[in-house]
């Protein structure tokens, strides 16, 4: 029996660990090997250099650069989806009108939960590449081409949108409009969740805030929001790895693929370039383990700050 | 889990119960509170300009790719179209090889989410309901996948593509096998999580049943709990063909040619070819032809199981 048992585990975890180890763990360990190497990627030849690369990378102009607009992105995607999607679930829970059956959902909340959902199927590829004719600097993009209808905006000086390097709030305006596009698609997702959680709260809650005597407002932030704490810290993880992974916009949407003039980079974009462009592979494994150790930090950091105690229902 | 399937009918929910006797006595017979309707009108005003915002771009590029070249840079905004021109479709199918494009995707799909799934219960039921040394390290590997960036991994996963297609030339660059086993891979880690917990919530007692009735291990794991966990089969599966079919940096980085030979392209690689490489230079209303055709299933899949894959989509987040 004990043999068995043996036989059957290890037959049904021989394929999967052996395809993960090849494909996945191998490529991450070979990766941290090369990253204390001064490999080019197309020789066989390769020195030990030691912490080389590291060191480098503190004083790498690029990088810098590339840190900055990643603490950026990962400060502004969560806030601002999360701030929003809050809001929409709001307007579509508490919304609706009031009469003896209590508040109710605004009418059709069904239907924009559906097509709020929409981009979030979409491949992040279409979305971007779908954007790029949205963005386009003249009277066929869609936005400059409503403005210049209207009179807002020049036939002359049509607006760069993800060719403009100018800072904005001492940010490149490019991010900017990257940043709205991750909203875009990002907002209609955690929209459905924070509704779903907002559903699954018990009735009896809001019947003791309603005979305390609060209005929606007041129940809606003293009662709803705290009880959905649970739900919006694991959104706030969630999207802090997408806002990691903004290569997609930035590969498809800005010229040069970090462009314009680098006012676009981020770590992986400086990664792809220095590997494939450079063809300094040693020093791009080094960014990828910086990449990974800060990931991994942050994820610690942020699983601990948002740790409380659980409310159960 | 539980939370996402609650029924999002036409109307919300019912945020206090039906009887209300307080606030109504508080606001008269009518029981409605000053302000309601500005509130409610508001409400209704900001979600359809967001509805707008979502939908309008989508129903732009539709439309836009039923334009003649021409028409697209004459009346860039119109929603209407002067002759649907369907023959950009057949354009963009053929010369824009979006054709090519779909076939591969296909392909690849078909072996990957299957393979997926089958490898990646099979190691979530074991590392789930068996005791055994190494139990824990093994599932902790799987977890370190999610976290780690894959682009670190890219140059060593191309070298050893390239290596292992010297040997075997199948799993070489450019080769649809590959990109299956690859996908699974990548794919194994979330699944594993995602399955491991189902597979603990399902009960001891069936599968003990089951033993004691001369079941051996694989068949109680085929007819006994692979069943149970249909739901979340159905969850983890809408999240592994979506996730796949809209992959791209896997195949960017694998689906090169060695030897000069034509790329086998998936779907959204090649879209950013054309759009990168501007292969579309003088042909707006086919490279929205192509959009349209890699956009339209995936929305036409949704609207038809759009609670499932709502639920099979938040069901990883909101645990």
């Amino acid at each position: 029996m004990r043999h068995g048992v043996a036989r059957f585990v290890t037959g049904f975890l021989a394929l999967p660990v052996a395809l993960y180890l090849f494909y996945v763990i191998w490529p991450f360990a070979q990766a941290a090997g090369y990253s204390v190497t001064d490999w080019g990627g197309y020789s066989d030849r390769q020195q030990f250099v030691g912490l080389e690369n590291y060191i480098r990378l503190f004083s790498d102009e690029l990088i810098r650069k590339a840190f900055w607009h990643n603490v950026f992105f990962l400060v502004t995607v969560p806030l601002f989806t999360i701030a929003l999607a809050l809001f929409l679930a709001f307007l579509l829970n508490v919304g609706g009108r009031e009469d003896r059956a209590g508040i109710r959902g605004v009418f059709g909340s069904g239907l924009y939960k559906v097509i709020f959902f929409f981009p979030q199927v979409l491949s992040l590829v279409v979305v971007a590449v779908m954007w790029q004719q949205i963005y386009r600097a003249d009277e066929l993009g869609l936005i400059n081409g409503v403005l210049m209808k209207i009179g807002l905006v020049d036939p002359e000086n049509p607006i760069a949108f993800t060719n403009d390097p100018e800072p904005f709030l001492g940010v490149p305006a490019v991010l900017w409009w990257l940043l709205l596009i991750a909203v875009w698609s990002g907002a209609g997702f955690y929209m459905v969740l924070f509704s779903a959680a907002m559903q699954s709260i018990p009735k009896d809650v809001f019947e003791a805030a309603i005979l305390d005597g609060a209005g929606r407002f007041h129940t809606f932030f003293r009662v709803t929001l705290p009880l959905l704490r649970d739900t919006v810290s694991v959104a706030w993880i969630y999207l802090g790895f997408i806002a990691l992974d903004m290569y997609a916009l930035v590969f498809v949407m800005t010229p040069s693929q970090g462009g314009p003039n680098h006012a676009s980079e981020i770590f992986a974009s400086v990664l792809n370039f220095t590997a494939f462009q450079k063809g300094q592979f040693g020093y791009a494994c080094a960014m990828g383990v910086a990449l990974a150790i800060f990931t991994i930090l942050l994820a610690a950091a942020q699983l601990r700050i948002t740790r409380r105690e659980r409310i159960e229902y | 889990m539980s939370t996402v399937t609650h029924d999002p009918g036409p109307v919300g929910p019912d945020l206090v119960p039906p009887a209300r006797p307080t606030s109504a006595r508080r606001f008269g017979p009518g029981g409605r509170r000053p302000g309601t309707q500005v509130f409610n009108g508001f409400s209704h005003l900001f979600l359809l300009v967001w509805a707008i915002m979502v939908v309008y771009p989508l129903i732009w590029v539709v439309m836009s790719a039923l334009k003649s070249d021409a028409e697209v840079i004459r009346q860039p905004l119109s929603l209407i179209p002067e002759t649907l021109r369907w023959e950009n479709f057949g354009r963009a199918w053929t010369e824009g090889q979006l054709g090519d494009f779909f076939l591969n995707t296909v392909l690849v799909l078909a072996g990957s989410v299957t393979l997926t799934m089958l490898l990646g219960s099979m190691a979530a039921y074991v590392l789930a309901r068996y005791e055994f040394p190494g139990n824990r390290l093994i599932y902790y590997m799987f977890l370190s996948g999610l976290t780690l960036p894959i682009y670190l991994a890219a140059v060593p996963l191309f070298k050893g593509v390239f290596n292992t297609g010297v040997v075997f030339p199948p799993l070489g660059p450019n080769k649809h096998l590959m990109l299956i086993l690859v996908y699974v891979a990548w794919s194994l880690a979330f699944t594993v999580f995602f399955m491991h917990s189902f597979f603990r919530t399902l009960p001891n007692a069936i599968a003990e049943a089951g033993l004691v009735d001369g079941a051996s291990h694989t068949r109680l794991f085929f007819s006994v709990m692979l069943p149970m966990a249909k739901p979340g089969l159905i969850s983890i599966g809408i999240f592994n063909v979506l996730g796949q079919w809209n992959q791209w940096y896997l195949p960017t980085l694998l689906m090169q040619s060695v030897d000069g030979e034509p790329k086998n392209q998936v779907i959204a690689q090649g879209l950013i070819d054309l759009s990168v490489n501007q292969g579309y230079k003088s042909d707006w209303s086919g490279l929205f032809a192509g959009v349209t055709m890699a956009m339209l299933p995936v929305l036409i899949v949704y609207l038809v199981f759009q609670r499932q894959v709502q639920s099979g989509l938040t069901a990883g987040v909101g645990k």
